[in-house]
């Protein structure tokens, strides 16, 4: 692989052609014909390095997980998965994060409609304070949320140990994807085609529907593809609401957690791999959105 | 609405439309966000400062602080260092495999931190070839600190590479070629050229590194082996004191915890403006 590098180095007519077709997603337009230079020994060096360091922290930890789960052939496998707990974790961590991609879909997109195009005092606070789930800790977050919803609530509202309190805690810690990814396209967007659209009559509604929809689809989807993930793969938040009841509230990041505590580095292993394959393709119809928005602009 | 509706009334509908939808906005957050914010300084102060100062000036919780501080310290290093290596990689430079590697960065954030510390162990575990190696060298890995700081390397990993890299591309080459016609090495071209123009990208980045590996909670929960006093972190330490009916302790932590998120959000405010002016 380093010989095939170097020897791509001496011809630089060739580079540039590749460098724009390939940088893509990363802004590669402003890079141009020079947007790419020579492939040396150094570029080889860093990317050596690169892969070792991905390797050793990511890639071959993830890929003892699936051979753990698989090593014993896909009977074997199947039935780790399908064991009626685990079963019914999986479930309800799928329905779970449906539900919860789905209402970050609509409030997501409303409140970065609202952050744009409204506004009011204590708006830049606001503003603030959507990135607060990323900066809380979940184990915190799921404490509070605890507290507010749960025995004792100082509102009267008990969802611990039920599924709705579940669904509270991933809203919580969802929040700021897709408000994240509607908003700086909501900001870009041009808004004379809006006031073009009223001038010739039509009233809000159409021109949200006609006009400003379309525009936002592509980050929208991709925003609540990432509330998605996240949502079947989180456990700090949910560890302490749910209660851990299997059958009930159990999400399978918990119940992994159980058999791993429980020494069951089979039964664990085999639900990761499942939650692994959720996040691979999730993360590839990403990628393929991504592309699909860009190539609409 | 008819076609010929004067200004007035679509004036009037849209501010309607307009408060109707901030009132919705502002109550969901209102109830999600802001309410638990304010629980957890409420439930903090309920009894005064004293039993906080004394739940948090605890030799526990002073030992969960330090190893908290040890362990994010040295994964947002080396993910600073790693997060620049490649951002340069993928921006500038072109090779075999690159939407691969592309793809590859982004995988831990869909990782659920419970299969990140299941992974760690089944790879670096006591009992395993190369962790046993480890630890018969008198280093062990899992239920120790370098486990934990590799599982907050690989939960943060993405964070630090995908804040530089849209930076790195937007700067361009222009000046760092002509740093090279001018004769400049490569490292120099990088710290008196690259680095200045990516360093609010950077610190934004590294800022939001520091915020996940101070928050992680499930990887390191896994990794750790939640060892009071030796391996316990402030996460956990939030959780252990939860479980053994010490609220007090509990909240303070929380609380400690959540004020270095609000400096953290900041913070954050502070850099993201600078990075696209």
């Amino acid at each position: 692989m380093e010989a095939r590098i170097d020897l791509d180095s001496p011809p630089p007519p060739a580079a540039p052609a590749r460098g724009r077709r390939r940088l893509g997603g990363l802004g590669g337009r402003r890079g141009g014909p020079d947007g790419t230079r020579r492939v040396g020994p150094g570029v080889a060096l860093g990317l050596g390095m690169t892969t070792m360091y991905l390797s050793l922290i990511v890639l071959i930890p993830l890929a003892a997980v699936v051979w753990q789960s698989t090593e014993k052939g896909p009977a074997f496998f199947w039935q780790a998965v399908t064991t009626p707990e685990s079963w019914a974790a999986l479930k309800l961590t799928v329905v779970a994060s449906l539900l919860v991609a789905v209402v970050n879909l609509v409030m997501g997109t409303l409140i970065a409609w609202v952050l744009v195009r409204d506004t009011f005092r204590g708006k830049a606070l606001v503003d603030m304070l959507i990135d607060l789930p990323f900066a809380l800790p979940t184990i915190v977050a799921g404490l509070v949320l605890l507290a507010l919803y749960g025995p004792g609530s100082p509102l009267g509202v008990n969802l611990a140990y039920a599924r709705s309190g579940v669904v509270v805690a991933l809203l919580f810690v969802t929040l700021p994807f897709v408000v994240r990814t509607v908003q700086p396209v909501l900001l870009e967007l041009d808004r004379e085609m809006e006031s073009a659209a009223a001038s010739l009559g039509a009233g809000n509604a159409t021109i949200f529907r006609r006009i400003v929809l379309p525009n936002l689809i592509p980050a929208m989807a991709a925003g609540t593809a990432l509330a998605f993930a996240r949502s079947i793969s989180e456990f700090g938040a949910t560890v302490l609401i749910s209660g851990n009841i299997p059958f009930k509230t159990q999400v399978s990041a918990v119940s992994i957690f159980g058999q791993i505590e429980s020494d069951n580095p089979i039964g664990a292993a085999a639900v990761s791999t499942v939650l692994l394959v959720i996040a691979l393709v999730v993360l590839i119809l990403l990628d393929v959105l991504q592309r699909w928005g860009a190539r609409r602009a | 609405m008819p076609e010929l509706s004067s200004a007035a009334p679509k004036v009037a509908a849209s501010t309607v439309s307009k408060v109707a939808l901030r009132s919705v906005a502002l109550t969901y957050l209102f109830f999600l966000l802001v309410l638990p914010l304010l629980l957890i300084c409420w439930r903090t102060f309920d009894h005064g400062l004293t039993p906080v100062w004394t739940a948090l000036s605890s030799a526990s919780a002073l030992h969960a602080f330090k190893v908290t501080v040890i362990v994010a310290v040295l994964a947002v290093a080396l993910n600073t260092v790693f997060g620049v290596g490649v951002a340069i990689l993928l921006v500038r430079h072109d090779f075999p495999g690159k939407r691969v590697l592309n793809a590859f960065i982004d995988l831990p954030l869909a990782v659920s931190p419970v299969v990140v510390g299941l992974a760690l162990v089944l790879v670096y575990g006591n009992t395993t070839a190369l962790g046993g190696w480890f630890s018969d060298h008198g280093f062990p890995i899992i239920f120790s600190i370098p486990g934990m700081v590799l599982a907050t390397v690989f939960v943060s990993l993405p964070l630090i590479v995908r804040a530089v890299a849209p930076v790195l591309a937007e700067v361009g080459v222009e000046q760092e070629q002509a740093a090279w016609t001018l004769g400049a090495s490569p490292w120099a071209a990088f710290r008196r050229i690259t680095l200045p123009a990516i360093r609010w990208a950077l610190a934004y980045g590294m800022v939001l590194a520091l915020a996940r590996s101070l928050g992680e909670y499930g990887a390191v929960a896994v990794v750790s082996g939640r060892l009071v006093d030796q391996t316990q972190t402030l996460t956990l330490f939030v959780e252990e004191r939860y479980q053994n009916f010490d609220q007090a302790a509990a909240y303070a932590a929380s609380f400690a915890l959540a004020f270095l998120a609000v400096v953290i959000l900041l913070l954050i405010k502070f850099l993201r403006p600078k990075d696209s002016a």
